[in-house]
């Protein structure tokens, strides 16, 4: 067992990450030459392939970038605080509590009033909803608590989501239904980005600054109150760091899941296994892993575009049954 | 060099009252031993003395400043405390988890430096742990990691320690060893206190015995004061064999008395 950090980890993420961000914006459903692709990045080119890359491929290309980030590293943080392996925003309902808000801010005709509405909402009821699970899961915390309040919380926030796209006009209701729950980035805008980026940062500044605090609570909370560690305060940075950041995220993408999850035992064995150490390899490998896995979505032929979310379960489910072994001991 | 006292300190857990009005100051250059039965509320007062959990009623002074204004960082720093049972929830490197224990000293975003390390390597020394430093904690024997633990609370460097039940899991040469390590502590100008459930352990090594009861401090002084053949059949609910005779008092649980 390792017990260091890779010395290469963060470098190879970065590199990841950069090819990962080429892949995004040369490869889709449309194949442009690479001569194309480099008249236009060079400030030429013609107008269709400008216009696929730079409105279409760009934007979704960053957003990737940015929600697949915050999602990595609130999966982190989470379980850094709630010392569980099996904490994410999605598993915790907290992505779905954010979705239920973006929907209501869509349908509801909120988000026409004011530009902020969505990303207001959507935060708000995210908070809500880890506020919740805080509650419901009392102060011991066990896992199975945890587990237990964040089904609730995320069965009922999707129950809210069918509910308000079963009442509202729209035809096409049971498509964005899915959209919502499993989480896309298709035909997403700059406007997307920038909805989604100031709320990342903030929430990613807020958890990140954080780490210390998750390290002390390897040793439990009477064990990190004792270090000096304010727990009541660090709880409330956690709760907003998380539904700021996956608020604006899940307001732009929909609820993408697993991506928390899978990232953070990812890069884990290669860190010095301290929740601290894992805060920033699983925000960039959320940011590669999510990027990879639109490019996914994108190139494998299906008759309409595969979401997101769907892809991520399927890589989502492997982690879960690695620890049902473990726990039944057989690995 | 730190004094704690708890005047009046009253704490309910639900409904029961876990610990009642007890008042007690201790000083610096005193191994004290917490005893009494499970359940007699020893943990809960250490905790409220630690403001770990919610007084009902009293105070605690720490070095004459009411603990209620102090933050707790500053309590960090004056005082060490080694939880009962500690589970590890990530596998750490020893080195990486008693590092947690420079924590209170440490700035927001500065790093451990060289004296921070040197102080790390001296408390691993002192529990007899250094030979463990590149090892996972959660890898260890149940021995090594109450060891480990132990340099993690020395690693402080807190003029007082308080260390619950360090005993559990150790095997009678780590026994005596830890004990020999806390009156070392103390004989140095420490405050350390600690529960113990091994009354012969208890009589030889403290200086001072607090025996509770039911959430109520029964007895407090030296051992053989402490420790007679009435209050261990009554707190207790023993019988047991007494030898004052010797370097240091024996105490033999022989059996049970009917109440």
């Amino acid at each position: 067992m390792s017990i260091r950090r890779h010395p290469l980890l963060i470098p190879a993420l970065i590199l990841l990450m950069l090819i990962a961000a080429l892949g995004s914006v040369t490869l889709g459903a449309v194949p442009l030459s690479p001569a194309r692709i480099l008249a236009v990045l060079t400030g030429g080119g013609d107008d269709v392939a400008r216009a696929i890359l730079i409105d279409l491929r760009l934007p979704r290309m960053l957003l990737g970038l940015i929600v697949g980030a915050m999602l990595g590293l609130s999966g982190a943080a989470l379980q850094g605080y709630l010392r569980n392996p099996l904490a994410e925003p999605s598993v915790l309902g907290a992505s779905n509590a954010a979705a239920l808000g973006a929907v209501c801010a869509l349908y509801f005709g909120l988000a026409q009033m004011h530009p902020l509405a969505l990303p207001a909402l959507a935060i708000t009821t995210s908070l809500i909803g880890i506020g919740a699970l805080f509650l419901l899961a009392g102060p011991a915390e066990s896992p199975l608590t945890l587990i237990l309040a964040g089904i609730a919380i995320a069965t009922l926030s999707g129950a809210g989501i069918s509910l308000s796209l079963n009442l509202s006009p729209n035809p096409f209701a049971a498509m964005e239904i899915m959209s919502w729950l499993m989480g896309s980035l298709e035909n997403r805008a700059y406007s997307h980005v920038w909805i989604a980026l100031p709320c990342v940062a903030v929430g990613a500044a807020l958890l990140i600054a954080d780490g210390r605090t998750l390290d002390a609570l390897t040793l439990g909370e009477d064990g990190a109150q004792a270090l000096g560690i304010d727990l009541r305060r660090a709880r409330l940075r956690l709760m907003l760091g998380v539904a700021i950041g996956v608020g604006g995220a899940v307001a732009v993408s929909g609820a993408i899941g697993f991506v928390g999850l899978i990232v953070p035992h990812l890069v884990r064995p290669l860190t010095d296994r301290s929740p601290s150490a894992i805060l920033l390899p699983s925000m960039l490998g959320g940011a590669v892993l999510l990027t990879l896995a639109d490019i996914g979505v994108r190139l494998i032929p299906t008759s309409s575009e595969l979401k997101l979310g769907v892809l991520t379960a399927l890589l989502g489910v492997p982690v879960f049954l690695i620890h049902l072994m473990r726990e039944r001991r057989l690995w | 060099m730190v004094t704690i006292r708890a005047q009046g300190l009253s704490v309910r857990l639900g409904r029961h009252p876990a610990v009642n009005g007890i008042d007690l100051y201790l000083e610096p250059g005193q191994l004290v031993g917490i005893i009494g039965p499970n359940g007699a509320g020893k943990s809960t007062l250490i905790r409220a003395m630690l403001g770990l959990i919610k007084r009902e009623n009293g105070s605690v002074l720490i070095d004459g400043t009411d603990s209620a204004h102090m933050t707790r960082r500053a309590m960090a720093r004056r005082i060490a405390y080694l939880p009962q049972g500690q589970t590890l929830h990530w596998p750490l490197a020893v080195e990486r988890l008693v590092a947690l224990g420079r924590m209170p000293h440490l700035g927001p975003l500065s790093r451990l430096s060289v004296e921070d390390e040197a102080l790390i390597d001296a408390a691993l020394a002192r529990a007899d742990a250094l030979h463990l430093k590149g090892r996972v904690a959660t890898e260890l024997s149940g021995g090594e990691r109450a060891r480990v633990l132990l340099a993690r609370a020395l690693a402080v460097g807190a003029p007082a320690l308080i260390a619950d039940e360090p005993l559990a899991a150790l095997d009678p040469g780590h026994q005596i060893d830890v004990m020999d390590l806390l009156k070392a502590e103390a004989q140095a100008g420490s405050l350390v206190v600690t529960v113990l459930h091994d009354l012969g352990m208890a009589a030889r090594y403290c200086d001072r015995l607090v025996l509770m009861d039911r959430g109520s401090l029964v007895a407090d002084g030296a051992a053989l004061d402490v420790l007679t053949e009435a209050s261990l059949a009554s707190v207790y609910g023993i019988s047991a064999r007494i030898d004052a005779s010797g370097k240091w008092p024996l105490i033999l649980p022989m059996g049970r008395v009917k109440s």
